[in-house]
């Protein structure tokens, strides 16, 4: 017995001073703990600064503009450079209308692309398929336009916008002459550019909904259809809201596209043939030849205008999301 | 038994009604059509910058900086190493502050002011492009008195670090704690734990997260147009204003001339290859990260 046991002793402290020696060689660790934390909250910070640095920049640059206009600036709708009388209620129509119209043309067809992917289509159709639609976020805004210019928009005038007049001119939104750049144009383009984020959302929600509440449904004999509406879409309403109102955020802050397309006029027209501007475009458009400071403040309190909009609308859906997700387990260790 | 059997049959002897049969094949019918509504412009993007880039590129395009309005021929090259520029400028900026931050979140960051952090970059993550842009006028453009090179990082840059931190968080998350308590058993600090083993073993996942923040930015123009602002010209100074192929092909698709057009279309087809490489690579990454993991 008294044989082997030394040289198990002689193992173990051997184990004892190679861990000893990284604990030395890592050296003083409290102290780099310490600063390696520091590092890492400073960066945490960062994100943090950010934001508050983001507001800080707009609020004092828009302060001019404020002062000159208060309230009033969002409900006149003169925007004139020369005279230095700035008034935003053009853009902000332009801004809602073409988001809205974006919204009434997406939303079915994300919704339709969700549907299909998680309930309909073969399995190995699921990944390619949500793989392309995902491809669709990845296109550059700017290409979004170019490809509007020179394709979207000549359809428009020559085939969509002469059978709209024809069919829907009654409505009077289809009124003046067909030019294919304007408000339809921009509606059209940022449609394309949210589905993919609407159905995205969309078919996390709906695979969040548990398996059993299908089956249930269709035991209870119903069509599959009857199933994706009462069982699964009923479950997940919240959250395609939550979608929905993230894909409006979308088309808020959008700007090349909508830029190259809308013609850019300071007008409120009903037509939806009719040039008109977004908060995001005049902004794009006339800050960098902004002369005066006025000027330039009042393009800055637009962008506030918009930021504060769209963080809101970001908040109210990431908690709509939340609400259906957050039954469904983390993927983090436990 | 017999109750059983006649119940079973009376089950399977009611018929659905062929209302809601035509409801059940018109959704399905409407689903496919959705499908195919939202894949044609994908399609039709796609062909249109195949079809008019493609004859656009040549060897001019791909080393000649542009001439002057109007006139016919010239390039982009001093667009390209624009943007490759200004994207460095963003990522050399907001790759260490996003994956730090990142690293915050998932090591320490397990409390109400981690919520805060995590928060902040979900909202900073949906801040409209444009908005970005006038901050970094703010603070860098109006500082240095002009619009340079340095604006333009910076502005990619904030759009990058939410990205990245989130994606960080992610990935580190993933790693099981068995294995940084393996470490800490050994007696490795917290910090050379967090650094070269939870972080080593999420490399991939973290780079996958690197690369989306780099292909989102990379098409972007709108930050750029007051801050990168543009050059017809080479430019290697951080100082001065740079061309970026986004702003080019913006600038070139609203013009008047048919060459300029011809060479927008080139442009884009350049920067949809760039952003393609870098979604492939993601993929790959991704891949061999599942396969490690």
């Amino acid at each position: 017995m008294p044989g082997p046991q030394p040289v198990a002793k002689q193992e173990v402290a051997g184990e004892t001073r190679v861990a000893t020696e990284a604990l030395i060689k890592t050296g003083g660790s409290e102290v780099a703990d310490g600063i390696f934390r520091y590092a890492m909250l400073a960066c945490g910070l960062c994100v943090l600064a950010l934001v508050g640095l983001i507001v800080y920049q707009l609020a004092t640059h828009s302060h001019l503009s404020w002062q000159a206009f208060g309230l009033k600036f969002f409900f006149q709708s003169a925007w004139d450079p020369v005279n230095d009388e700035y008034g935003a209620l053009p853009f902000v129509y332009g801004t809602i209308v073409s988001s809205i119209l974006a919204l009434i043309i997406a939303v079915p067809l994300a919704i339709g692309v969700a549907v299909f992917i998680t309930e309909m289509c073969p399995v190995w159709l699921r990944g390619p398929l949500s793989f392309t639609t995902e491809l669709l976020a990845a296109i550059p805004s700017v290409i979004y336009g170019l490809w509007a210019i020179f394709v979207l928009v000549p359809l428009l005038r020559n085939y969509v916008q002469p059978f709209l007049v024809r069919y829907f001119g009654w409505t009077t939104l289809f009124e003046g002459p067909p030019f294919g750049i304007g408000m339809l144009a921009a509606g059209i383009i940022l449609a394309i550019m949210i589905v993919p984020i609407i159905s995205a959302i969309t078919r996390e929600v709906m695979t969040a909904v548990p398996q059993q509440q299908r089956e249930a449904v269709l035991a209870l004999g119903a069509t599959r259809w009857e199933m994706i509406r009462t069982g699964v879409l009923r479950n997940a309403r919240a959250g395609i809201m939550g979608g929905i109102i993230l894909g409006l955020g979308r088309a808020l802050g959008e700007t090349m596209a909508v830029t190259m397309v809308i013609g850019n006029r300071p007008e409120i027209a009903k037509s939806l043939f009719a040039p008109g501007y977004t908060m995001a475009s005049v902004i794009a458009n006339e800050f960098s030849e902004a002369t005066g400071d006025l000027y330039l403040s009042s393009l800055v309190e637009v962008g506030l205008a918009l930021f504060i909009v769209t963080i809101i609308v970001n908040i109210i859906a990431q908690f709509l999301v939340w609400t259906v997700t957050r039954g469904t387990p983390a993927r983090a260790n436990g | 038994m017999a109750s059983s059997t006649a119940l079973t049959n009376d089950f399977a002897a009611a018929p659905i009604s062929l209302r809601r049969r035509l409801m059940d094949w018109t959704a399905t019918g409407a689903a496919v059509a959705a499908v195919v509504l939202v894949l044609a412009p994908l399609g039709a993007i796609f062909g249109y910058l195949v079809y008019k880039g493609i004859g656009a590129v040549n060897w001019n395009f791909l080393t000649q900086i542009p001439k002057p309005p109007g006139e016919v021929g010239g390039g982009m090259a001093n667009a390209i190493a624009g943007s490759a520029y200004i994207l460095m400028i963003a990522s050399v900026i907001g790759v260490p502050i996003g994956i730090g931050a990142g690293i915050y979140l998932a090591e320490y960051g397990r409390n109400r002011f981690g919520d805060v952090i995590r928060f902040t970059a979900d909202v900073l993550n949906g801040v409209p492009s444009i908005v970005i842009g006038i901050v970094a006028y703010g603070i860098v453009v109006l500082r240095q008195g002009h619009f340079s090179a340095l604006a333009g990082g910076v502005a990619l840059a904030i759009m990058m670090i939410p990205t990245i931190t989130r994606a960080t968080e992610e990935m580190l998350l993933l790693v099981p704690n068995v294995v940084r308590e393996a470490a800490y058993g050994l007696g490795v600090s917290r910090w050379r734990t967090t650094l070269s083993i939870t972080l080593r073993t999420a490399t991939s996942g973290v780079i996958t997260g690197v690369m989306l923040a780099f292909a989102r930015v990379a098409g972007e123009t709108a930050p750029l147009l007051f801050t990168a602002f543009g050059n017809t010209y080479w430019n290697w100074k951080i100082n001065e204003p740079t061309a970026a192929l986004s702003l080019q092909v913006f600038t070139y698709a609203t013009s008047p001339y048919d060459d300029w057009h011809r060479q927008a279309w080139a442009g884009a087809l350049m920067l949809i290859v760039l952003i393609v490489l870098s979604v492939t690579a993601v993929r790959i990454a991704a891949g061999r990260g599942m396969k490690g993991g």
